[in-house]
């Protein structure tokens, strides 16, 4: 007998003949009282933002190139997924290289090490619990480049954060299949004595921009 | 005399020290090692630097934990959520690992099923093999600690690193871990630089003791092997099975590094850890990290299903994992413990976890949910118990019973019921031996005395006795032999110097004034701060208690 068959074999054996109907309670909330978008939403995901020691700066659309301009300033190489918003890069120095990246023509590894900073924008974020989410569409790029580089520059539209988890979760349900990243602030460790640490293999800065109407 | 209690102290080999940094030898079951659970204990109670470590990092975590839960008005309800969900995984894992089996393999991943350790292990030495590298990365995971892969690995000339901080701490001490979500919890931060500096080769010679540079040390040591990595080998926090999607929680970016750059990813899963459909993971992804780190969220959490063309590992292989989990399926009661996500708050608020670490458990699975997992992998007839000889038995006594554990669980599982219904399964396993055990005997023995008023007057008599083997500490904590079998595993109150039946008579057969109260009650009042004589029968027991009980519950916050 195969492993599988076996193994399916012993769960059957060990659930006996009929199994039983669970049914499951949905108690919990699964809308926040906080309007998506709304400077109530914006205002408690920048309080879990700050908490988690990320960067946190307010944008409109006329400011977003400047305000990108600026964090970037001091960044010689930066990477950004060929589908993202050519006009937040519209205020660089004209000295700053650009990596365009896509998963046709992927940078290499060993460039993304190189570079300063990554440049991407969001599917969704949830208020609630910090959480930024990427799901990999050409906006916001292949999982690696927003991992390497050492300094993360996150764009968020404010119409794009939500209060509660479920509702992050039932939007991103749409599109299960796509490859996502779910970041709550910088990369951190509490592996040690459980004092925590920013800044172990992913991103040490992380900036989130949050653009306005 | 060993079996006084139904408690097994069989030795499995001889506890070593001979680890050139750590206490812990490999062993060669990852669920099945060291001394006894009672032996162990001993031995790690007499470590104070042990149990300081461990009394740091658990009130930390504790208070971190309550924290974040609190400020969540909907918990109670998650957890119903996750208890319930759960609860339909079990009764319907056939159809559910059928359906995730088919949507991995539809998204280009390749499903192989293990029976046990020794099979995993083949088959993921096998596919490495077959890229023709010698090195792998590994996320942390608690499925390819339980099967000893990275021994396997090692045997077959391939070097496996573990990426996560704790867990390079732990493996370039050569030593086990002895926490599920913190696996160098035994170690403090001196430790660290100091098992940094003898074995990670390219640590700077200047390095300290502060956290962060001990941080940034393990991230220039581990950047290289990172992006030349051709395979990595991963656990999974979450499988859906609808869709196929799996799920890595973690905090450092060592998961993103190793899911995301090399070309091959290997993902050991037990087949316990389904969920139904994507959207149950709303549930869990709040539970877990408030219940785990204490943090709202974790940093990260990657979500792959199979194969992203251009993004990622373009080979994905994921291996369904049995090792015992049919077995503990079959236990009606105990399959409640394949519920677990892993997510050890049980182990930070129990008082036992505390006070004696991870590795007195003798498993990768420490804590309360090790002390009824680890005998419900490894048993032996499908519901039956371990039998006396086997160490594991001896697990389930690894508590007071407290029930700090089910309140922490995020996943609501009752661990203090489990813990007494694989007690009585071990003694229901020993019914049919033919020689009495010391149990057996002393009950038998006291059933004689407690039968007759004037035998069991004469035995407390005796019993006042033992005041002077107590002495002035007020406790015995040796007994001599059989009644040893009490004594090896907790100390034994002084008798009170008067008996119940002495002191009634006094009492109510006494000329009236005597002062019968003073006596066999430390520091009890004279008769003139006792004005009724019946009340201090309930107040000067209480009034001694705090004095003579300091000392030993100091420490305990709960």
């Amino acid at each position: 007998m195969s492993a599988r068959a076996e193994i399916l074999a012993k769960v059957r054996e060990a659930l006996g003949a009929d199994p039983l109907e669970v049914p499951v309670p949905r108690e919990y909330r699964e809308r926040g009282d906080l309007k998506p978008g709304s400077a109530a939403v914006v205002e408690l995901l920048v309080d879990r933002l700050v908490d988690y020691r990320a960067h946190v700066h307010h944008a409109s659309a006329a400011d977003v190139a400047d305000v990108v301009a600026t964090l970037l300033a001091d960044a010689g190489t930066v990477v950004v997924p060929d589908g993202l918003d050519a006009s937040w890069l519209g205020a660089l120095p004209a000295a700053t290289t650009v990596l365009h990246d896509s998963r046709s023509a992927p940078q290499p590894v060993e460039a993304l090490d190189a570079a300063d900073a990554v440049v991407t924008a969001a599917r969704v974020a949830c208020a609630d619990t910090g959480t930024i989410v990427l799901d990999g569409e050409s906006d916001q790029g292949r999982r690696a480049i927003s991992l390497v580089p050492d300094v993360h520059v996150c764009v968020v539209r404010t119409a794009q954060v939500v209060h509660l988890l479920p509702e992050a979760v039932r939007l991103l349900s749409a599109h299960p299949a796509r490859p996502q990243t779910w970041i709550s602030g910088p990369s951190a460790t509490s592996d040690i004595e459980l004092q925590r640490v920013e800044g172990v293999h992913g991103p040490r800065t992380l900036h989130v921009v949050l653009l306005g109407a | 005399m060993s079996t006084f209690l139904g408690l097994p102290t069989r030795r499995r080999g001889t506890p070593t020290t001979d680890g050139p940094l750590g206490p812990v030898p490999h062993p060669d079951e990852p669920l099945r090692w060291g001394a006894t659970f009672p032996e162990a204990a001993r031995a790690a109670l007499g470590d104070a630097q042990l149990r300081r470590n461990l009394g740091h990092a658990t009130s930390t975590i504790r208070a971190k934990r309550a924290a974040v839960v609190g400020e969540v008005s909907d918990w109670e309800a998650l957890r119903d959520a996750g208890s319930a969900v759960k609860g339909r995984v079990m009764a319907d894992l056939p159809a559910l690992l059928e359906r995730l089996e088919q949507n991995v393999t539809a998204r280009g991943g390749v499903v192989h099923w293990a029976r046990d350790a020794t099979e995993a292990n083949r088959i993921v030495t096998e596919i490495v093999q077959a890229k023709g590298v010698d090195e792998v990365v590994k996320v942390k995971s608690m499925a390819t600690q339980e099967i000893g892969l990275n021994e396997a690995l090692a045997e077959a000339g391939i070097a496996a690193t573990e990426t996560d901080l704790a867990e390079l701490i732990v493996q370039l001490a050569d030593d086990m871990p002895s926490h599920i979500l913190v696996p160098a919890i035994h170690r403090n931060r001196e430790e660290i630089r100091r098992i940094f500096l003898e074995r990670m080769g390219d640590a700077p010679a200047d390095l300290t003791d502060a956290p962060r540079e001990l941080a940034m040390a393990a991230r220039a040591h581990l950047r290289r092997k990172f992006l030349a990595a051709k395979v990595a080998i991963s656990g999974a926090n979450f499988g859906v099975a609808d869709t196929g999607t799996l799920a890595v929680v973690e905090s450092e970016g060592n998961g993103r590094m190793c899911l995301t750059l090399p070309e091959t990813l290997i993902t050991v899963m037990g087949i316990e850890k389904l969920v139904p459909t994507y959207d149950d993971l709303e549930v869990f992804l709040q539970l877990l990290p408030r219940s785990s780190t204490g943090e709202r969220m974790n940093p990260y959490t990657s979500l792959w299903t199979g194969v992203t063309p251009g993004d990622g590992p373009q080979e994905f292989h994921l291996v369904l994992l049995d090792n015992g989990r049919t077995r503990a399926l079959a236990d009606d009661v105990g399959r409640a413990a394949l519920h677990c996500i892993r997510c050890s708050a049980c182990l930070n608020v129990c008082p036992v976890y505390e006070r004696v670490g991870g590795h007195a458990y003798g498993s990768v699975y420490p804590g309360p949910i090790g002390a009824v997992l680890t005998p419900l992998l490894t048993g032996g007839a499908p519901g039956e118990g371990l039998g006396h000889d086997d160490p594991n038995a001896s697990l389930p006594y690894a508590s007071t019973l407290c029930g700090a554990c089910f309140d922490a669980c995020p996943v609501k599982i009752d661990i203090p019921s489990l813990l007494v219904h694989l007690r009585a399964r071990e003694v229901d396993a020993d019914r049919d031996r033919t020689v009495p055990s010391g149990w057996d005997a002393a009950m038998r023995a006291a059933s004689v005395v407690m039968a007759d008023a004037g035998r069991f007057a004469l035995a407390e008599k005796a019993a006042v006795v033992g005041r002077v083997v107590a002495g002035r500490k007020g406790y015995v904590r040796r007994l001599p032999p059989p009644l040893s079998a009490w004594t090896s595993s907790r100390d034994l109150p002084a008798p009170a110097r008067q008996t119940f039946r002495d002191w009634w008579r006094d009492e109510h057969e006494a000329p009236p004034g005597g002062n019968v109260l003073g006596d066999g009650v430390p520091g009890g009042g004279t008769p003139s701060t006792v004005p009724d004589s019946s009340a201090p029968t309930s107040t000067a027991p209480t009034s001694s208690a705090p004095t003579s009980s300091a000392p030993t519950s100091s420490e305990d916050e709960r």
